[in-house]
């Protein structure tokens, strides 16, 4: 046998055909799994397939996939962020008072995503930092964060948003090309995501945070302000899903988002992302919504009462994860 | 020239004597072999020389300059690199990735700074064949062989030019064959003048690979003699004291 050149060596790797390792993947089937229910859909009902409704799945998903990328991140990185939901109230009810008290929109937009960057900040260095689980941490800003949106707006509704109102809900509510803003935004998010995950040394260290984070401390990573950064990032995502639903909506109650992060964390889970720690893709967070979102849209077209949602979701985490360790037993 | 020593080394914890005037001379390429039982100071000798704290008395001297060092960082600028036991390594990344863990270069891409894959991979390649290991710089390392994964490991400590490398039990928890891969990986940066501190239980990969054997006693250095001139049975009786110095 010729010895291989150096190269060669290089573009050996594990997977060799394209097909076996596309089909490899978690993502993948997930995919399929949201064709497959589209598909279906179109069949079986009338309404699914009509542009209204297409424009509000794409819309509603976009919302959630947006922090699913953050969430991503954050469990990635071997963590949880329970507080996502809370963040995206606090940032819309920032946007809405200081809008709605007559301020230009860039301020109040300003605010918002300084607000949520702070609750991220707060999270972050309570768990990097004093060493708390992540888990009793972001419970805590889970409750504190919505808490203080009440305060800020005296839990009241707010629906006039001052000289850019049409600004805010043309953001949150329109439309370019056919395409919601949401969705538009979601997809640049996506990709900026996933290029920071796969080609910044920020992404190569919150995986191996991650993966082993004796390992990342020992060979010199700073952890902890990795793992700040981290916080601050999905707490951004949360904020400005924050101020795009506001201008969706077109009004704001501090009820907004309320149990948001268990639907985002399956949508992360499903998309890929370890619990444990060191997996997790942008595209399979955008996936892990997309399907989520198809399938609560289903329960509605077809009749099943939305009283189901729930289980659905709950179930979905749980089988997720029970895939997972399958196939880790497997390998 | 000494690649390090050790004068006099003592190490107190409160009224526990962990390392007592303990002198060892390690030369350019040498294997040392590190022994003794659970608690006779092998552990502490390692951290005093990666830098982990610093001795109570005693002088350390590299490429033999006296340095003092403050944190694990010192010991590694001055080319002491360890392995640790655990290997320090992320399981869900490549094998690349691994190798430049912490310190991943980089290239412009206008503002931004990207990671360098293609010098990684290039690189780590380079690296494993001088250890001759079969690695794969793409391959993930959670699928690799307990020898792959020493040899990741081991690389790491060939891309910072290190001059003196600390093992702590490689072979422990391995199998025959990898044990076997383990201590060619020891064979080979000897070869390319790196000198091994080799901290193990397990006689015969000892004997196997080192130059000299060295054995601590109650934090007391009872022997330092070339492996040619000792024998395991030797070797035994110093650990266990039955016999008192060699």
């Amino acid at each position: 046998m010729a010895t291989p050149t150096l190269a060669e060596v290089i573009n050996r790797s594990q997977h060799h055909g394209l097909i076996a390792r596309i089909t490899s993947q978690q993502i993948f089937w997930v995919f399929m799994a949201a064709v497959f229910a589209c598909l279906a859909l179109t069949l079986l009902t009338d309404s699914f397939a009509t542009e209204r409704n297409l424009f509000n799945v794409t819309r509603n998903f976009a919302f959630v996939g947006i922090i699913a990328l953050g969430m991503t991140a954050v469990i990635a990185s071997g963590g949880i962020d329970l507080s996502v939901g809370s963040t995206l109230v606090i940032s819309a009810m920032t946007v809405s008072v200081i809008m709605s008290a007559g301020m230009p929109f860039w301020l109040g937009c300003l605010a918002a995503l300084g607000i949520s960057l702070l609750v991220g900040a707060v999270n972050g260095v309570l768990i990097a930092y004093a060493g708390m689980p992540p888990f009793v941490v972001t419970l805590g800003m889970l409750s504190v964060a919505r808490s203080l949106a009440m305060v800020l707006s005296d839990n009241k509704m707010i629906y006039e948003f001052g000289p850019d109102h049409d600004f805010l809900l043309w953001l949150g509510g329109g439309s370019t090309l056919g395409l919601p803003h949401p969705l538009i935004i979601m997809v640049i998010l996506a990709c900026l995501t996933a290029f920071a995950f796969r080609h910044l040394r920020w992404g190569q260290h919150l995986f191996a945070i991650g993966g082993n984070e004796n390992a990342a401390v020992l060979t010199g990573i700073p952890v902890a302000r990795i793992k700040v950064s981290v916080y601050m990032f999905s707490a951004l995502m949360a904020g400005i899903t924050g101020v795009l639903e506001v201008g969706w909506l077109g009004g704001v109650t501090t009820n907004l988002g309320q149990a948001m992060e268990l639907t985002v964390i399956a949508a992360a889970v499903i998309g890929g992302a370890n619990l444990a720690g060191g997996g997790g893709t942008a595209f399979g967070a955008v996936v892990g919504a997309l399907l989520i979102e198809v399938i609560r849209n289903s329960l509605i077209l077809l009749g099943i009462s939305t009283f189901w949602q729930g289980t659905f979701v709950g179930s979905f985490i749980v089988i997720a994860v029970a895939f997972d360790r399958f196939r880790q037993r497997k390998s | 020239m000494n690649v390090l020593e050790l004068k006099n080394i003592s190490k107190r914890y409160g009224a526990i004597q962990a390392l007592d005037n303990v002198s060892l001379a390690i030369a350019p390429g040498e294997v040392v072999g590190l022994m003794g039982d659970n608690g006779a100071g092998k552990s502490t000798l390692v951290k005093v020389i990666a830098g982990n704290f610093a001795p109570t008395s005693g002088d350390i001297l590299v490429s033999d300059q006296k340095v003092a060092f403050h944190k694990p960082l010192d010991a590694q600028k001055a080319g002491i690199e360890v392995v640790y036991q655990d290997l320090a390594i992320c399981n869900n990344l490549s094998a690349a990735s691994n190798v430049f863990l912490g310190r991943e270069p980089t290239r412009r891409i206008g503002p931004i700074k990207v990671v360098d894959y293609a010098f990684m991979r290039s690189k780590s390649a380079e690296l494993f064949a001088r250890l001759k290991s079969e690695t794969r710089p793409r391959d993930l390392v959670h699928k690799m062989s307990g020898g792959q994964r020493q040899a990741v490991a081991i690389a790491r400590t060939l891309l910072s030019d290190a001059k003196i490398v600390l093992m702590d039990e490689p072979t422990a928890a391995i199998s025959v064959r990898q044990v076997a891969e383990v201590l060619n990986l020891i064979r080979q940066l000897s070869d390319h003048g790196i000198s091994v501190v080799l901290i193990s239980h397990r006689m015969p990969d000892v004997f196997e690979v080192a130059d000299k054997v060295v054995v601590l006693r109650r934090g007391e250095l009872v022997a330092d003699k070339k492996a040619s001139d000792s024998s395991p049975e030797e070797i035994t009786g110093l650990i266990t004291g039955a016999i008192e110095h060699a």
